[in-house]
């Protein structure tokens, strides 16, 4: 925890005061059937829990959300809920603003005292190894103590959390809170090791030891430009620079950044090199606007922090001087056809040269694969798994969350974990699905 | 324009907003305040021998949110002394003569006493008389207030001592907390009562500290029932007042009294006959300054309604209250829900299926979300949240089987989207009574 991160990273959204909270969780309709519990990957009853926000019932209210979603705590702070809850509120309809349900979801975490999660009817008595210490991982330990089932959380960090606590934006969520969701599944009996399975631990090791071993190890390290000079000083990845400012009280940013990428990783990155005291920091993505893979808000967001845009960029190397990165080269390019995913395919413009002065590059290509250990199918370079329980094609394993679905939110890895949970213990649904 | 000059059994006044008896009302300062702001009378604090109060003595009920939907008082009357309370009302009156300051008095059950404060309080200059005959807490205990107006003889006694010595109106407020409020109205006219208010406040225990396990409000760890008044009792006094207003034997101006927060209830307790109308509640959570919309929108409404004054639509709503054995049981509404503005709540299908005549119906249930992610391209952003309402949201009502009960309707959070549509049956108009007799 960097003190300064407080002030330099204020929350975005401040926290509701608890006459705010009633007033508008008295705004929710109580749908039937709400549309908002359908859109929730991990569907938390959000008109009961608001409801139990409303009348003071708070202790239910959190045990509504945590029922259906173990890190209720951070989704509230991370979900991209106007894509989600919020997105599916019917008060869209009716030209009214939607009911604030994270902020509503992080009241209830947040103040609710005596949470207590009850036992699952149906017992299991096996033994699992979770690889990975990240919300998918604590998802499917979480889950499955609550069936009984015991269960070992192998994490080769020094802090457990994974991206909650090493990979979010500073004014989403602080590592504290992530800590805290840690600290609660091991308060329900689940056994955290830091050990880098695969090195300190070996899989047939856990194959022994454990009847089930659940893998959420998500995604590796950012993809390098794979460019001339993409190893200077001056140049780290934007997982690589979240990671440092939120950990380490000494770390510079540049004073003039370029973050490469149109992805929400990248806009994060560059937010918070405003933040950190960047004076110059601009973002350059190879397509135009209408492409970027960013979420509407976050780009929105971005603006306001004073991150500048370029599109129709493609860099092509990065310039030298006395040792270090002083500048990006660029060649402008043009959209061609369509790709499988209907994006269209930018083509640089031969001799459209040119060049950014800037003193760190900050790639945001996406994150590499880390199954390459693994002996299971794979699926468009994720792991294969049939997806209502997580298992893969080795009946001992399951997975999910990032080394999944490829690298999505953390709702959906929660999601993930709790389905590869009830997979290992739902004789039925295996046999139905497996 | 619309003129909102009053003449309440004799008394005059610039408007029919009146301030009750209570809190606001219990000194000169605030009254002339309150003539400054607009209203177009006062009933003093309730004036008799000077008691002593506790603290505390309010509580309130909350709703949704929002605060004092009820508001509970175990006040009891002036606790400042008979001289002062009536040298203040002569300093009123001889500054705002045109408005109506009425004295609301309660004194020990002898005439003497009583014909002793009328002659004082009329000496004074107020314009008329309010016999305090509903205050229901403490005071009640002593044998005055509720004590009195439940047994309409005592109402009917005392009323008379009044009117043996008063040369002013006398106004008899009757309390809500008797069985039938008839009674009570109809002693009080045997009295000699020029005129009746209602209601007082109704017995009242607001709630409960769920940490203490001590009822609201707390005196010292003990509570007791007090009042409850606020826009919470509106319908009961709306339904007292009717009862009053529609009695043969009855026949005298009311000032109604309950729940009046606005023009518009002041509207509705007209239309049941009320004369003048009087407020506490509202005027002890905003202030005075509430007076100046109620003018103004009552104003407003009547010259769209084509009222030049009160007395144009006083009572045009009491013939419209009968007995239920007087209702048609040919007439028939259907709920129709208009497709293009309903927002896919489904409230209205819950509340028919669990609440009232399962007809109500969601043809296409959703199938059950196979695996929930993360939308992560701008299309389906956009559709999340500007669509129109998915079919199989939007519920359909089997008319054959609708009964009319307005429960969508009333649920329904959309304005117009649902509504209640006339069926003609071709059947002639039918009561019970007319069946019965048959």
């Amino acid at each position: 925890m960097i003190p300064r991160n407080l002030e330099r990273f204020p929350d975005l959204h401040p926290a509701f005061d608890a006459q705010s909270a009633v007033v508008e969780a008295n705004r929710c309709l109580y749908c039937f059937d709400a549309p908002c519990t359908a859109a929730c990957p991990t569907h938390i009853d959000v008109p009961r829990f608001i409801k139990k926000i409303a009348t003071g019932n708070l202790r239910g209210s959190a045990q509504t959300i945590l029922d259906a979603n173990i890190l209720g705590l951070s989704c509230s702070r991370v979900c991209p809920v106007d894509v989600l809850c919020e997105g599916a509120c019917v008060l869209h309809r009716y030209n009214k603003q939607p009911i604030e349900i994270g902020r509503l979801q992080r009241y209830a975490m947040e103040n609710a005292k005596g949470v207590v999660l009850a036992p699952r009817a149906q017992p299991a008595n096996f033994r699992v190894a979770c690889v990975g210490g990240g919300p998918a991982s604590l998802s499917c330990a979480a889950e499955l103590r609550r069936h009984g089932a015991s269960v070992t959380v192998f994490d080769n960090r020094p802090l457990p959390g994974g991206l909650n606590t090493y990979g979010v934006a500073e004014y989403k969520l602080r590592p504290s809170d992530s800590l805290r969701e840690v600290a609660m599944v091991r308060a329900m009996g689940v056994e955290f090791r830091q050990a880098a399975v695969g090195e300190a631990v070996s899989l047939e090791q856990l194959e022994r030891e454990f009847d089930f071993i659940f893998i959420g190890v998500g995604l590796g390290a950012m993809e390098r430009l794979g460019l001339p000079g993409d190893h200077l000083p001056g140049v780290i990845d934007a997982l690589r620079f979240i990671e440092r400012y939120k950990t380490q009280p000494d770390f510079q940013t540049g004073r003039t950044v370029i973050v490469i990428g149109g992805g929400n990783t990248a806009i994060d990155a560059a937010n918070a090199a405003v933040r950190l005291g960047a004076e110059n920091v601009h973002l350059f993505y190879r397509r135009s606007e209408k492409e970027m893979p960013a979420f509407p808000f976050e780009y929105d967001h971005s603006k306001v922090e004073g991150v500048r845009f370029h599109w129709m960029a493609q860099p092509v190397a990065i310039v030298e001087q006395d040792g270090r990165a002083a500048a990006v080269k660029f060649l402008r390019t043009r959209l061609g056809h369509p790709d499988s995913q209907g994006r269209r395919t930018p083509e640089p413009i031969p001799e459209s040269v040119y060049e950014v002065a800037c003193d760190m590059v900050i790639p945001a290509l996406g994150q590499t694969r880390l199954t390459a250990m693994l002996h299971l199918e794979m699926d468009g370079g994720g792991i294969a798994v049939d997806r209502p329980t997580g298992r893969t094609s080795n009946p001992k394993y399951y997975a999910g969350g990032d080394c999944v679905n490829g690298g999505r939110e953390v709702v959906d890895a929660v999601a993930d974990g709790k389905r590869a949970a009830l997979g290992m213990v739902n004789p039925l649904g295996t046999v139905k699905n497996g | 324009m619309a003129d909102l000059v009053t003449n309440f059994a004799g008394i005059r006044c610039p408007n029919p907003f009146w301030l009750a008896s209570g809190p606001p009302t219990n000194s000169g300062e605030q009254i002339m305040r309150a003539f400054d702001a607009g209203w177009g009378g006062a009933v003093w604090k309730t004036i008799g021998e000077p008691i002593v109060n506790v603290s505390s003595r309010y509580s309130s009920v909350d709703w949704n949110g929002q605060r004092m939907m009820g508001l509970n008082n175990i006040e009891l009357i002036t606790d400042r002394s008979i001289d002062t309370n009536l040298r203040e009302i002569a300093e009123v009156k001889k500054r705002y003569p045109h408005h109506a300051v009425v004295a609301s008095l309660m004194v020990d059950s002898k005439r003497e006493v009583w014909h002793d404060i009328v002659q004082r309080s009329e000496d004074a200059g107020a314009d008329g008389l309010e016999l305090n005959f509903g205050c229901p807490h403490g005071m009640s205990e002593r044998g005055m207030g509720s004590a009195v107006g439940q047994v309409p003889d005592y109402a009917c006694m005392i009323t008379g001592w009044v009117k043996e010595v008063a040369r002013t109106p006398v106004i008899v407020k009757l309390t809500p907390n008797i069985t039938d409020i008839r009674l009570a109205a109809r002693a009080a006219r045997r009295g000699g009562a020029d005129a009746l208010s209602a209601i007082n406040t109704i017995n009242s225990i607001t709630g409960i500290d769920l940490d203490t396990l001590t009822p609201r409000p707390n005196v010292g760890g003990l509570s007791s029932h007090g009042g409850y008044c606020g826009p919470a009792v509106k319908p009961i006094a709306l339904h007292l007042v009717q009862q009053i207003a529609s009695d043969p034997e009855v026949g005298i101006p009311i000032s109604g009294i309950g729940g009046v927060s606005g023009w518009q209830e002041a509207a509705e307790f007209i239309l049941l006959g009320c004369t003048t109308v009087q407020v506490c509640t509202a005027a002890m959570h905003y202030g005075y300054r509430i007076v100046e919309d109620m003018i103004d929108g009552l104003g407003n409404w009547m010259d769209e309604k084509g009222y030049r004054t009160i007395e144009d639509f006083r009572g045009l709503s009491v013939p419209k209250i009968t007995e239920w054995k007087h209702l048609d049981l040919n007439y028939r509404i259907v709920a129709r829900i208009n497709r293009d503005t309903c927002i896919g709540c489904d409230l209205c299908y819950i509340a028919c299926w669990d609440g009232a005549h399962q007809c109500i119906h969601l043809d296409k249930p959703a199938a059950p979300p196979a695996i929930t992610v993360t939308p992560v391209s701008k299309p389906a952003w956009l559709r999340a949240t500007g669509g129109p309402t998915p079919p199989a949201r939007i519920p359909r009502v089997d008319e054959a089987e609708c009964v009319g009960c307005n429960l969508c309707w009333l649920v329904c959070p959309v304005e117009n989207c649902i509504t209640m549509a006339k069926i003609e049956t071709g059947r002639p108009a039918e009561s019970w009574a007319q069946r019965t007799n048959a």
